[in-house]
């Protein structure tokens, strides 16, 4: 088990090397001189070689991207253009309401799209089938900036159940908190939904196909018991990976929601950084959300194991 | 609804000495009718396609006593695994449904059950294993658990003495060091042990009827008589009557003890397995004992070495079937009558019934 | 029993003709979904017809109005009439969703026949690709677009960027597998060239499956240019796109919802249909594939 870890870490390594790489390219490969963006088009040109001074931009490359490293691998992302604080200290003030958000999305995705994509599979064909595929292509193809505001224009302004926007911290009680996580996360949800409900109805079609279902009826087995024990275990993998893929799907909504509800997390700073060139801030938050789609992903890797027996790395 | 099928009791005569066969070998010298565990009278499952209605099983009746081997033999797409999975009522309702006929396990009526009834005599008092070992096993299961839940299912047994009954099972498929294998997956065992272990979930709740649907098509020739063996084995100790479903005249020959022999969804012949080998009374039967290659035949023959004899022509296509004997378009015995009329099930002999217009007027066989 | 079927099916002869028309019969959603993108690239392209005002033609006296006979939709916040301006932002969005699909499906396969085929390219290739796709495509394309000038081809730029991907694995699946068959070995064995054997044998395979992706990447850069806009990341503001129409009426959302609902109908409706046309192109193609998409 030990091996196996180390050697799924051991290939997470290059993903993180491409990466750090690209990130630290993004901002010196793109057209333009970055010390004139950063400093605006009304700085003279002793400003442009101050703030080139500044941010070291005057090395060679080779030594800036290693300088860089150094700091990352000291866990300093550097500091805002805009507000000259650590960017780390920035991020870990937004990260709790888009950790919420996105653990909120993720429950709500997974408890309700697995037993409909599942549903859909067991009548294939019928009414509930045709109904959860179109949901499914629904949540696919509408924007979630638009499900966001339609949800919002219902439900909070029309019939005024829930706050328009706004995050309510955990720390002052669970029901506010959860009366303004619903919104924003059954509208982030949509999308994901959409794609596991597909996946999950496809694998367990499949599944369904096999023989050795036919040997679980076989045995007198109930229905539940065939889609459940049986077809859904072994449908576990492809769906299991979906989900792991699916969080970069995740991630890229978090920015537009947070942006439509308000609420300050992590992709309202992205945002805020982007609009204000802070260059620093835009890759230290492209570092942590691509790093955790590569630690989900390794979770993704070590349940396969337990998922399905004839997986040993 | 009429009951076909040859009238039970004087002529059973079992093999081997299981108690069971005893005693319905002594109930028919007493001369007593037994009812047959299983009768299916008439069956008609049809599956309808785009293409239009497939007639996979059309007017098909047979039955089984106890104690029993039956086999039942036929060329793909006959409609042999249809008629096995129509008795379990295990045709995935999307594809085809039942549309006529009776089963009869028992005396109780299985098509007009209602699914809870049903599912309490899969796997309990009807048991099955299928062609494919290798896929017909839960990937993600231990054998031993994929035996214990049969168990546990019907028996309401708890999970640790369902676990020791699945052991017990393994043993008796003789599977050696069970204990350790009870708790391997499906990939780490080869294919003759996979179908032990089917046979294991089959027998486990010691049920009335083992249908065997192509067992050993999928398997090395030595394992084929190890599984058959042990199939044999098994039902001489609790006495189950089995329905051997191949296409292997061979297989046939050496376990049944009656032989129902199918063509395009119906029952062509059906006899004694001895007497259907002796004197085969269908051209079709006829027709498949001489594709047999005989390896010995040089030593008969004045001619060395001849061709192999086949049956002319293809399997008819199961939609839409003309009137008349479906067999006529390949027969070479085929006259007017065989192809306006579809010819009545006439007992041709003592427990020998043929289906066809022709079958007292077919040459003697070399 | 599947053996009887199987051996219906094959004395029953295949209708060559009138196949699509059947398909569509049995598949309406895919067609309801092709009409309305036929309708909605038809609306663009005559949008100089359809529209009712110039679209960027400030009005300040009738400012913020409700749709009425005048304007349909009303007008926004600069006065100018949201109903043609809705009508020119499909051009946008049509512009760089056909775009980005072309352009991330030529590179993507360019890239991926290269990589399918060497091997010591491909191992440097996928980790690439791996990293690529570990950044969200959102994060990738606004950090681009950030640091440049604005303009509609930064943002189809910006956008095929991370799509890109996505094809490279198809394609370099598929010529993977093919690789492997006897006859590729055979062609090679005869003296095939390598360039006849991707164009006679790998392409033809490889279509398919990426006619349909290249359907489904172009509603996914629609989707990304409209949210980028909505953001203020994406097409410059004075170019009607839908995100921006959205994003501009964003302050006003309580008092006029329409001016934020209407755009992202049309948006909507856009998506839908474009992804109804892949999923019918998908199961018209490869049926087989719609197992696994």
């Amino acid at each position: 088990m030990h091996v196996f870890l180390i050697r799924r870490l051991l290939a997470a390594v290059p993903v993180i090397i491409v990466v750090t790489v690209f990130v630290f390219a993004l901002l010196h490969l793109a057209p333009g001189d970055p010390a004139a963006i950063i400093a605006g088009d009304l700085a003279t040109a002793e400003d442009v070689a101050k703030i080139r001074a500044r941010l070291g931009l005057d090395q060679p490359l080779l030594i800036q991207f290693f300088t860089w490293v150094g700091q990352l691998l000291r866990g300093d992302l550097g500091n805002s253009i805009f507000s000259a604080h650590p960017v780390s200290e920035l991020i870990g003030q937004r990260l709790e309401p888009t950790l919420a958000l996105t653990a909120m999305t993720l429950f709500i995705s997974v408890v309700l799209a697995v037993p409909l994509g599942v549903i859909a599979a067991w009548r294939v064909g019928s009414w509930v089938d045709r109904a959860v595929m179109g949901f499914a292509v629904f949540g696919f193809s509408v924007p979630g900036f638009v499900i966001g505001y339609v949800l919002i224009w219902l439900f909070a302004i029309e019939l005024d159940w829930l706050p328009v926007q706004g995050y309510t911290p955990l720390a002052k009680g669970f029901w506010p908190w959860l009366s303004n996580i619903v919104l924003p996360s059954v509208t982030l949800a949509l999308a994901y939904m959409a794609l596991i409900a597909r996946i999950t109805r496809a694998a367990m079609l499949e599944t369904l196909n096999q023989d050795y279902i036919r040997t679980a009826h076989a045995k007198g087995l109930a229905t539940r018991d065939v889609l459940m024990g049986h077809a859904l275990r072994n449908a576990a993998v492809p769906i299991v990976t979906v989900i792991g893929i699916g969080v970069a799907l995740l991630i890229g909504g978090v920015v537009v929601t947070e942006s439509v509800f308000a609420i300050p997390g992590l992709g309202r700073l992205t945002v805020d950084a982007i609009l204000r060139r802070d260059y620093p801030v835009i890759q230290g938050i492209i570092l942590v959300f691509s790093g955790a789609y590569v630690v989900v992903n390794l979770v993704v890797d070590m349940l396969y194991t337990v998922l399905d027996p004839r997986i040993r790395y | 609804m009429s009951a076909a099928g040859p009238p039970q009791g004087a002529h059973r005569a079992p093999s081997g000495g299981s108690a069971a066969a005893e005693l319905a070998n002594e109930a028919a010298s007493v001369g007593a009718v037994t009812i047959p565990v299983l009768a299916v009278s008439d069956l008609r499952t049809h599956f309808h396609t785009r293409d239009g209605v497939v007639k996979a099983v059309d007017g098909v009746s047979l039955s089984l006593d106890r104690g029993e081997t039956l086999g039942v033999v036929g060329e793909s797409g006959c409609g042999k695994s249809v008629t096995a999975l129509s008795v379990m009522r295990l045709v995935p309702p999307t594809a085809g449904r039942i549309v006529a006929g009776s089963i009869r396990f028992e005396g109780t009526e299985l098509l007009t059950l209602d699914p809870d009834a049903m599912r309490a005599i899969r796997g309990n008092r009807i048991g099955m294993i299928f062609q494919e070992p290798m896929t017909s096993l839960n990937p993600v299961m231990t054998a031993g658990r994929q035996i214990a839940e049969t168990v546990a299912l019907h028996q309401h047994l708890p999970r640790s003495a369902a676990f020791d009954r699945a052991i017990e099972m393994l043993t008796l498929v003789k599977i050696p060091d069970a204990r350790r294998r009870a708790g391997e997956y499906p990939h780490q065992l080869s294919g003759g042990m996979r179908q032990r272990v089917m046979i294991a979930i089959a027998m486990a709740c010691t049920p009335t009827i083992l249908i065997a649907d192509e067992p050993t098509t999928a398997l090395d020739v030595t394992i084929q008589a190890q599984i058959l063996d042990l199939m044999l084995e098994m039902k001489e100790r609790t006495g189950a009557a089995v329905m051997l479903i191949t296409h292997d005249l061979g297989v046939i020959a050496e376990t049944a003890q009656r032989v129902v022999v199918m063509y395009a969804g119906r029952k062509v012949e059906e006899a004694p397995v001895k007497a259907l080998f002796a004197r085969p009374r269908h051209p079709y039967t006829r027709g498949l004992m001489a594709s047999i290659p005989r390896l010995n035949r040089a030593a008969d023959d004045s001619v060395g070495s001849h061709r192999l004899t086949e049956i002319p022509g293809v399997v008819p296509s199961l939609i839409g079937m003309a009137e008349g004997c479906t067999f006529a378009p390949r027969c070479g015995y085929a006259s007017e009558r065989c192809r306006i009329a579809y010819p009545p099930e006439i007992e041709a002999a003592p427990g020998h019934f043929v289906a066809c217009w022709n079958h007292d007027t077919l040459p003697e066989l070399v | 029993m599947a053996t009887a079927i199987a051996a219906a099916k094959t004395s029953v002869p295949p209708r060559a003709r009138g196949r699509v028309g059947a398909f569509l019969r049995r598949h309406p959603t895919v067609a309801i979904g092709g009409a309305l993108l036929i309708a909605i690239v038809l609306a663009s392209i005559a949008a100089p017809w359809l529209a009712t005002v110039d679209p960027i033609s400030i009005d300040p006296s009738h400012r913020l109005r409700n749709p009425s006979a005048d304007n349909w939709f009303g007008t926004d916040r600069f006065g100018r009439d949201l109903y043609s301006r809705v009508v020119y932002g499909g051009r946008v969005s049509l512009v760089v969703g056909l775009s980005v699909a072309g352009l991330a499906t030529l590179i993507g396969l360019t890239i991926g026949l290269i990589s399918g085929y060497l091997r010591a390219v491909d191992r440097v290739v996928m980790r690439v690709m791996d990293g690529m796709m570990a950044i969200p495509a959102i994060m990738l394309a606004i950090a681009l677009i950030a640091l440049s000038k604005a303009s509609i081809l930064i943002v189809i730029v910006a956008v095929t960027l991370p799509e890109v991907p996505r094809v490279v694995r198809l394609v370099r699946s598929v010529v993977l597998t093919i690789r492997e068959q006897p006859y590729i070995e055979a062609a090679t064995a005869i003296g095939t060239s390598v360039p006849r054997i991707i164009v006679r044998h790998l392409l033809p395979n490889a279509l398919p499956p990426l006619i349909v992706q290249a359907t489904y990447i172009c509603a996914s850069a629609v989707l990304i240019e409209a949210a980028l806009s909505f953001l203020g990341a994406g097409t410059p503001p004075e170019i009607p796109s839908w995100g921006n129409i959205m994003a501009e009426a964003r302050p006003y959302f309580q008092l006029k919802p329409w001016m934020v609902l209407l755009p992202g109908a049309f948006l909507a409706v856009t998506v839908l249909a474009i992804n109804l046309v892949g999923d019918g192109l998908r199961d018209m193609l490869d049926p087989q594939l719609a197992r696994r998409m």
